[in-house]
C-alpha cells in the first residue's frame, strides 16, 4: 500500500476542497489515520473505493469514540515591563477544548490484499452538531455498524437507509457508550462489592434511595 | 400411612398409594420444558437433552415449541433488558402448573454483566423462580440436578391445606406484569411483590 502522505495528496487532487489531515499514532503499531471533513467524506470514500491503486472494497469495522471537553494547558511567553526593564514572563493559560464524537472506519482491499486504512470523521460537538454523512452507500457493510454507533454514541448518519437503534430498544433515550452516561442504579444486592460498585452497594445498604439518572442527549 | 406397613403390604403384592402421590408422581416425571435458549447456557441445555446426558431418563425430553404446551421454563442464558418482557410474556402464556429453572450466572443474577446497563440482574425480578443453578455455564449434570430437585419439590407438594402450591390458590396470581420499555430502564425495574433483595449485613 502506498504511504498515507501520498494517499492524502491524491485525495486532495481528486476531491477539490476536501480537508484531509493525517493523525499520527505514536504507539508501536504506528497505525496512522486520515481525518476527513464531514462535507467531503462521501466523495473521499468513493475515491478510496474506486481508485485503481487503492480499491478499498471492504469496510471491516465502524466504531465510535467519545471525546469529552478537555482542559488544555498552554505556556505562553509574554514580555512585560517591570521596574522600567523589559522582562520575559512565562504564563500558563488554560483553555477548554470542546469535546466531539469521532467515527472510525477500517478499510481493507480484498482485491489488492492491503489494508487497513483508518478513516476518521469528527462531529462539531457532542450536543446538537452530531450529524455525519453515512458511508453505507459506499460500503454496504457499514449499515449495521453505523446503526450501532448511532445507538451507543448518538451520531446521526445522514443518508443512512435505515437509521434505527440496533441493540437497545426504540424507546431508549440515552447513548450508553458516551463517557458521561449514568447507568440505572439497580445494585440493591451485591455479594462482593468493590470500588465503584462498593459505593453503590453501600448507598443501598444504608437505606439510601438511588438518584434518578440525568437525561443525556 | 406408615412406611413399614406399606412395605409389608407391597411384599404381599398390594400397592397402596394416595391420590396426591399418584398425581405428583405423574406430574414430576413428565415435565415438558419450553424449547428456547437465550445464550451459551442453551448449548449446555441442548447437550443435556441429547444422547450423552439424556434428560429423557427423567421424563423431561419433550421440548415444546409453544408455551401453551409446556410446563417448565428453563431460562438458559443472559436475559437482556430488551428480551426480558418477552420472557415474562412467555411465562404468562404457559398453562398452570408451571415451574421455572434459572440456569447460569446471568439468569440468576446478571452474572459477569451485572455492572452493565443492558442486562437484567436476574430473571427472579419479574417471575418466581423455583430452582437456581449457578455456573458459567452450568454443566449438563447441574441441569439434571436442578431437574431432580424440582421433581423432588413437586413430589412434596400437598394438594390441599394451607401449604398447597400457587396454582391451586385462587388468590395467587398466575400471570405477572410484563415490564415496559422506558426511556432509561425497564418500567418497573423489578416486581417488588416477588423480588426481595437479600439483606447484607456488613460494616458500613
Amino acid at each position: 500500500m502506498e504511504s498515507l502522505e501520498s494517499i492524502r495528496e491524491r485525495i486532495l487532487q481528486a476531491v477539490p476542497g476536501a480537508q484531509v489531515d493525517i493523525i499520527h499514532n505514536p504507539s508501536p503499531s504506528g497505525q496512522h489515520s486520515l481525518l476527513v471533513d464531514a462535507e467531503h467524506a462521501l466523495a473521499v470514500a468513493r475515491f478510496l473505493r474506486d481508485d485503481p491503486q487503492l480499491r478499498f472494497d471492504y469496510c471491516s469495522n465502524v466504531t465510535g469514540v467519545d471525546w469529552l471537553d478537555t482542559e488544555v494547558e498552554e505556556k505562553v511567553r509574554t514580555r512585560v515591563l517591570a521596574d522600567g526593564r523589559e522582562k520575559e514572563v512565562e504564563e500558563t493559560q488554560k483553555r477548554v477544548r470542546p469535546g466531539y464524537l469521532e467515527v472510525v472506519y477500517h478499510l481493507y482491499s480484498v482485491a489488492l490484499r492491503h489494508g487497513p486504512l483508518v478513516l476518521r470523521m469528527r462531529t462539531g460537538n457532542r450536543a446538537d452538531q452530531v450529524h455525519l454523512p453515512s458511508l453505507t452507500p459506499v460500503w454496504r457493510s457499514c449499515e449495521f455498524q453505523e446503526r450501532e454507533v448511532y445507538d451507543l454514541f448518538g451520531v446521526i448518519f445522514d443518508g443512512h437507509p435505515d437509521l434505527r437503534r440496533i441493540l437497545m430498544w426504540d424507546e431508549f433515550q440515552d447513548h450508553p457508550m458516551r463517557k458521561d452516561y449514568v447507568e440505572p442504579d439497580d445494585y440493591e444486592y451485591e455479594p462482593t462489592p468493590h470500588d465503584a460498585v462498593a459505593e453503590k452497594a453501600r448507598r443501598w445498604i444504608s437505606g439510601g434511595v438511588a438518584p434518578e439518572p440525568p437525561a443525556t442527549g | 400411612m406408615d412406611a413399614g406397613l406399606r412395605s409389608e403390604l407391597q411384599r404381599h403384592g398390594i400397592f397402596v398409594t394416595t391420590l396426591e402421590e399418584l398425581y405428583n408422581w405423574g406430574r414430576s416425571n413428565s415435565l415438558w420444558p419450553l424449547g428456547f435458549g437465550l445464550a451459551c447456557c442453551a448449548i449446555e441445555m441442548i447437550a443435556a437433552s441429547m444422547a450423552r446426558y439424556d434428560l429423557a431418563r427423567f421424563g423431561a425430553e419433550v421440548f415444546r415449541p409453544s408455551p401453551r404446551q409446556a410446563d417448565l421454563m428453563i431460562v438458559a442464558g443472559t436475559v437482556t433488558k430488551k428480551m426480558a418482557p418477552q420472557v415474562v410474556r412467555l411465562y404468562n402464556q404457559m398453562a398452570e402448573p408451571k415451574y421455572v429453572i434459572a440456569m447460569g450466572a446471568c439468569a440468576i443474577s446478571g452474572g459477569p454483566f451485572k455492572q452493565g446497563y443492558n442486562v437484567l440482574k436476574g430473571i427472579d425480578r419479574y417471575i418466581p423462580v423455583d430452582v437456581h443453578i449457578p455456573g458459567c455455564p452450568p454443566r449438563p449434570e447441574a441441569l439434571i440436578h436442578a431437574l431432580m430437585t424440582l421433581q423432588q419439590r413437586i413430589a412434596e407438594e400437598s394438594l390441599t391445606g394451607p401449604n398447597r402450591p400457587r396454582h391451586l390458590r385462587p388468590d395467587q396470581p398466575g400471570e405477572y406484569p410484563v415490564p415496559e420499555y422506558g426511556p432509561h430502564d425497564l418500567v418497573p425495574p423489578k416486581n417488588p411483590e416477588i423480588w426481595h433483595p437479600p439483606v447484607i449485613q456488613r460494616p458500613v
